[in-house]
This record gives structure tokens, C-alpha cells and sequence, in this order.
């Protein structure tokens, strides 16, 4: 690390503790006004008002200490159920919602130990720092105020101005080890919320199941309304290119004998009518599952992408082995979204693709060199994208400042199997 | 005209076989799946191999695998790789070795029998023929080399890719034959083609195209 990242750090953890000390004293007040906020409740049902209230503050104050710990490295998760429907304020449901989340007593009981916990090590942090300055300071004070039997670290007391300069180098060095230590006593806070304000392995799981019954209803409905696409294709493409094409047959069949001329053009128009067909079925199987993944996999099947498109598009793809089917038709599809809208929207010269997995995640970036500017809320192409994605707990992030680039970068959890050491790249 | 054959649904098979024993192709070997097919294009060392793609046991490239293999064995054998979606980049890789009768075909064109039956005659006497939708999928790009040439100019090079002679060109585009080899001839200087013998430069100038 570089010398001037630690005394950063220690600096901006330094004005953490300073925070930490009001913070720690805000916890005081919130329980004495949720143990008030308890006893109300049965007078004339004032908790009902009063203990929402007040929980919506003890959480806002929780979800911050939760957020000063992610920032020292400690990420902690929110715990709190989801709130029901129709639970309006002042109404029962929304009491009852929160009297049984459990978080809610955890949060609650972490207040004191919190607030005593954040006083001592913000004090700690605070008075290193500060019995490091008043050493380097100590000269000009002593001199200047003149007060009488001042003593500092090893000295005690002073008694000369020489005694006096000694407490110079003491003093640096009594502030560079608080600068330093800050980050790691601002940690130890951390790691003492934590146990009070993470989700339990219990509320951790029922996060999980919420996560997945959202992500599991977004796949099956891309699913259906998939299937119904398929089958509307086939029923107004191929399937009526065949009928016609049997009765245009029929119909040669009758005439053959008494106009051959006749029959010899309707087959010909036969003969085109099923090469339309094929080419309708060729575009909705590359829609379903594109022939060249199943053949090359994800690397062979970006490369043929990225040689179909109207930008020159650099692809850097390695991926030692073969990912799971829907993994790979996911990750292709994402790609090929993305290619489209750089190529579609950004006015982009060049675009490339990088596609790797390491360390059990896929990595795929698409860039390009266009205008930029590109909103994740806006395009349906992009939210289709997050949304395949997350079926398979992918992320997508999208860095576009006006003026370009647009980077789009996903990534995927996902295992490989089958080894095959063919790392390629190339231009297309 | 010796043939082997490489096709896995019987039904294509026959068809493929009765066509081209029709149009005086005999048919030396009718495979239907990938590792029969090298030994039988190593063995027979056909005029021209007709190839499906895709192929039993593992049902993915395996047939244009075998087609690359059969190529640096017997350098140059010619193969019509057929199959029922073409990707640029099989072209490429088919095209890579630079040398001629090269074919790749959608399975549709089976259905024009003549010109099927014509691809076929050209791939065997060494010429390179690429399905149009692969053409048609190149030439919607403007990228290096291929920006530095004039519409015509490209037009006239997928129309070469498509493996059509200086008089079909012509009759496509209703110039005369001169105006094609002046465009062709220009083609080859902004590819940076050295002078060889003509057939060579094309698959160059298709690869070119391919690469582009």
C-alpha cells in the first residue's frame, strides 16, 4: 500500500470515530423511546403510532451503523422481513409486523452494547490522535502559557525546554500509531455490531427464498412468454408455409396431365414457398437456441456473433470447458444484447467483447466506443438482460457517461466442466 | 465423378444419392456419422465429398471437423459442406488452408437441383462456392480491407464468393464481361493480392472478405 493510502485511510477513519461519538450517544435516547413507545402501547393505543415511529428510526440508525461497517470491510445484510401489504400506519398489521420480526429486538438490543462499545473505541481512536497532537504542540503551549509541572509520555514531569523538545518526536509518533490504528478500531466496531445487527442463518435463508421466489416467477414468465412466441411463429410461419405448400402441390397434381405448364410453375412456386419456410424455421431456431453455441460453445458462438455485426468487434474470449446449457444460453443472449445496442444505438465505431471465467464466475464485459449516455431504466433490451441474468443469480452493471464509453459488464456464478484448453482471440 | 457422402437422416441420405447418381455423380461411399468419414475421404480420395455438419455421436461440427482433418491429409480434396444454418465463421475456417473447392451451402439449395447439381461440378473442379446468405451476412460490414472498396466492387466480390464466373457476374450486374474483370482486377490490387494464377486469387479475396 501506498505510504499516502494508510494516512488517508487513517484520516478518514480518524473523522469516523469523531462521528462515531454522537452516533453512539443517538442510541441512548432511541431506547429509552422504544421502551416508552412499549409501555404507551396499551394506553389508548398510542404505541400503535408511536412504536412504528419509533422502529422506522432505530432501523434508520442500524441500517447506518450497517453501512459505516461495509465501508471498514465488514459488509452486514439487513435482517428485516418484508412489510406486508395494507399495513398502514398506526394499524395493527404494521404493529404486529414489526413486534415479531425478530430483527427488530436484536436492533433494540444492540443500542446500549452498541453505544457503550462505539464511545469506548471512538475514544480510544480520538485520544491516541489527540495525545499525539498535544506532543507535537507541547513546545509552543508550554512556552506560551507557561503552565507549571506539565508532563508528557515518558517525561514526567518536564521540567527544562530541552525535556520539552523530547516530547516532539514522542508525539509524532503517538499520532502516526493512532492514524494508523483508526481503520482497525473502527473494524473491531464493526465486528461488534455485527452479531446484533445481521440477519440470523434463519433470516438470512428467508431473504434467500424471497430473493428466489422473485427471481423463479421473472424466469417462468420469460419462459412462457417465450413458448408463446415459438408457438405463434410456427403457427403463422412454418405451418402455413406447409399447408399452402401441400396444396399448391395438390393442385400441380390435378393439372399435371392437361396444363404441364401450368403444373411446373405452381411447383416452382412450391419449391420457393418451402425454402421460405426453412429460412423462417433457421431464424426462429437461432431465437430458441442458435445452432453455433450448441456446436462451438460461448466462445465459439461470441466469435460468430461478434463476425456478423456491421463494427469491427474484438472478442477476447477464454473459457476452458463447457458451461452448463442454460448458463451458456444466458450469457450468449446477454452478449448478443448488448452487441445490439451498441451497434444499434451508440453510433460506435469499434465495440468488443471479453468473455472469462475464473474462480467459479463469468465475466462478460461488451464495450464500445460510442457516444455513451445509455440508461439502464430506459431500454426493455437491458432489463431483459438483468433479468434472464438474475434467474441464474447474475448481475449486470452499466457504466455509460455521456460522451462514451458504454461498458456493460455481467457477471455469473457459474461451475465448468469438461476441460478443453482452446483459449482463442482474433478480430472478426 | 466419385462422391463420398456424409449425411446422418437416412431419408437426406437417399435423396442426396438418387440426385446426384441422376446427374452422373457416382456415389463411392454414403457415411452417416463423423468417425467413418475420415477414413472413407482418406480411402476413396472422392472428386468431391459432400458433407453434413453435423453428425452423430456428438451432433455439433463434427462433419466440418472431418472436412478441415480430410483437407490437411489430402491437401486440397474438395468438400461441399452442407448444413442447415451457415455461420461466416465456419467459412472462414474452411477457406483457411488457401487452397480451392471449397463449398458451404445452406441445405436448402438442394431444392434448385441444377444449380445444386452446378455448385457441386464447381467445388469438384476446384472453384469456391459460399452459400449467398453468408454473403449476405458480410456484406452489410464496412470494415477494413473491404472499406476501401467502391459498392460495385463489393458486389462483384460476393458474387465471386458465391463462386459464379466472370460471365454469370456479368449477366447478374447486365455489364459486360470486360467491366467484371476490370472491377475484379481492382479488387485484387486494393485486397493486396500478389499476381497468381486467377482461381487462387479468388479464394484469397473471399478469405479477405471473410477476414474482413
Amino acid at each position: 500500500m501506498d505510504s499516502r493510502d494508510w494516512i488517508r485511510d487513517g484520516l478518514y477513519a480518524v473523522a469516523g470515530a469523531a462521528y462515531a461519538v454522537p452516533l453512539a450517544l443517538l442510541n441512548l435516547p432511541l431506547l429509552v423511546l422504544f421502551a416508552v413507545a412499549l409501555v404507551l402501547t396499551p394506553v389508548l393505543g398510542l404505541g400503535l403510532v408511536l412504536l412504528p415511529l419509533v422502529t422506522l428510526l432505530i432501523r434508520a440508525r442500524a441500517d447506518l451503523a450497517r453501512r459505516l461497517a461495509a465501508r471498514y470491510g465488514v459488509p452486514i445484510a439487513r435482517p428485516y422481513r418484508p412489510r406486508p401489504e395494507r399495513a398502514v400506519l398506526g394499524g395493527l398489521r404494521r404493529y404486529r409486523w414489526l413486534i415479531t420480526d425478530p430483527a427488530t429486538w436484536r436492533d433494540v438490543a444492540w443500542l446500549l452494547p452498541g453505544a457503550v462499545g462505539g464511545l469506548i473505541l471512538a475514544g480510544l481512536s480520538l485520544g491516541i490522535v489527540a495525545y499525539g497532537v498535544q506532543g507535537i504542540l507541547l513546545i509552543p503551549l508550554w512556552v506560551s502559557v507557561g503552565v507549571d509541572g506539565y508532563g508528557y509520555g515518558a517525561i514526567w514531569p518536564i521540567d527544562t525546554v530541552g525535556e520539552g523538545f523530547l516530547s516532539l518526536p514522542q508525539g509524532a509518533v503517538i499520532l502516526a500509531v493512532g492514524v494508523a490504528a483508526a481503520p482497525w478500531l473502527r473494524q473491531a466496531e464493526a465486528y461488534t455490531a455485527r452479531p446484533f445487527l445481521a440477519p440470523t442463518r434463519a433470516a438470512e435463508l428467508r431473504l434467500r427464498v424471497s430473493q428466489l421466489t422473485v427471481t423463479r416467477a421473472g424466469a417462468v414468465d420469460a419462459q412462457a412468454a417465450e413458448l408463446r412466441r415459438i408457438e405463434r411463429d410456427l403457427h403463422d410461419g412454418a405451418q402455413a408455409r406447409l399447408v399452402s405448400l401441400g396444396m399448391t402441390i395438390g393442385l400441380a397434381e390435378e393439372i399435371i396431365e392437361d396444363d404441364p405448364a401450368a403444373a411446373r410453375k405452381l411447383l416452382a412456386e412450391a419449391r420457393e414457398n418451402s425454402t421460405t419456410a426453412l429460412h423462417e424455421l433457421r431464424h426462429l431456431v437461432r431465437g430458441i437456441h442458435p445452432p453455433v453455441l450448441a456446436e462451438r460453445g460461448l466462445e465459439g458462438a461470441v466469435q460468430a456473433l461478434a463476425m456478423a455485426l456491421p463494427i469491427p468487434t474484438a472478442v477476447t474470449a477464454v473459457v476452458p470447458g463447457r458451461l452448463d446449457t442454460p448458463v451458456e444460453s444466458a450469457a450468449y443472449f446477454a452478449v448478443a444484447e448488448a452487441l445490439a445496442n451498441a451497434t444499434r444505438h451508440s453510433g460506435a465505431a469499434h465495440a468488443s467483447v471479453e468473455v472469462r471465467h475464473s474462480g467459479g464466475l463469468l465475466m462478460l464485459r461488451v464495450s464500445d466506443d460510442g457516444r455513451g449516455g445509455a440508461d439502464p431504466g430506459g431500454g426493455t433490451g437491458l432489463r431483459g438482460i438483468e433479468r434472464r441474468l438474475a434467474a441464474f443469480d447474475g448481475t449486470m452493471s452499466l457504466s455509460s457517461p455521456p460522451g462514451g464509453p458504454t461498458v456493460v459488464t455481467m457477471e455469473l456464478p457459474c461451475a465448468l466442466f469438461s476441460p478443453r484448453i482452446s483459449p482463442s482471440s482474433g478480430t472478426a | 465423378m466419385r462422391v463420398v457422402l456424409a449425411e446422418d437422416l437416412a431419408l437426406l441420405r437417399d435423396g442426396l444419392t438418387r440426385l446426384l447418381e441422376a446427374y452422373g455423380f457416382a456415389v463411392v461411399a454414403a457415411v452417416e456419422d463423423g468417425p467413418s468419414l475420415l477414413p472413407a475421404l482418406v480411402e476413396h480420395r472422392p472428386d468431391v465429398a459432400v458433407i453434413d455438419v453435423r453428425l452423430p455421436p456428438t451432433f455439433t461440427d463434427e462433419g466440418l471437423q472431418a472436412a478441415i482433418a480430410a483437407r490437411t491429409t489430402v491437401p486440397g480434396l474438395p468438400v461441399l459442406v452442407l448444413s442447415q444454418h451457415v455461420e461466416p465463421l465456419y467459412a472462414r475456417e474452411l477457406l483457411t488452408d488457401r487452397r480451392g473447392g471449397v463449398g458451404y451451402l445452406l441445405k436448402d439449395r438442394v431444392a434448385n437441383v441444377a444449380q445444386f447439381v452446378d455448385a457441386v461440378r464447381r467445388v469438384a473442379s476446384g472453384g469456391t462456392v459460399m452459400d449467398p446468405e453468408v454473403v449476405g451476412q458480410l456484406l452489410a460490414r464496412n470494415q477494413p480491407p473491404l472499406a476501401a472498396l467502391t459498392g460495385r466492387e463489393r458486389e462483384v466480390l460476393g458474387l465471386m464468393a458465391e463462386g459464379r464466373s466472370n460471365g454469370a457476374i456479368a449477366a447478374k450486374l447486365f455489364v459486360g464481361e470486360k467491366a467484371v474483370s476490370k472491377h475484379i482486377n481492382s479488387i485484387f490490387t486494393k485486397l493486396g493480392l500478389p499476381p497468381s494464377d486467377d482461381d487462387h486469387r479468388r479464394v484469397l479475396a473471399v478469405l479477405a472478405y471473410l477476414n474482413g
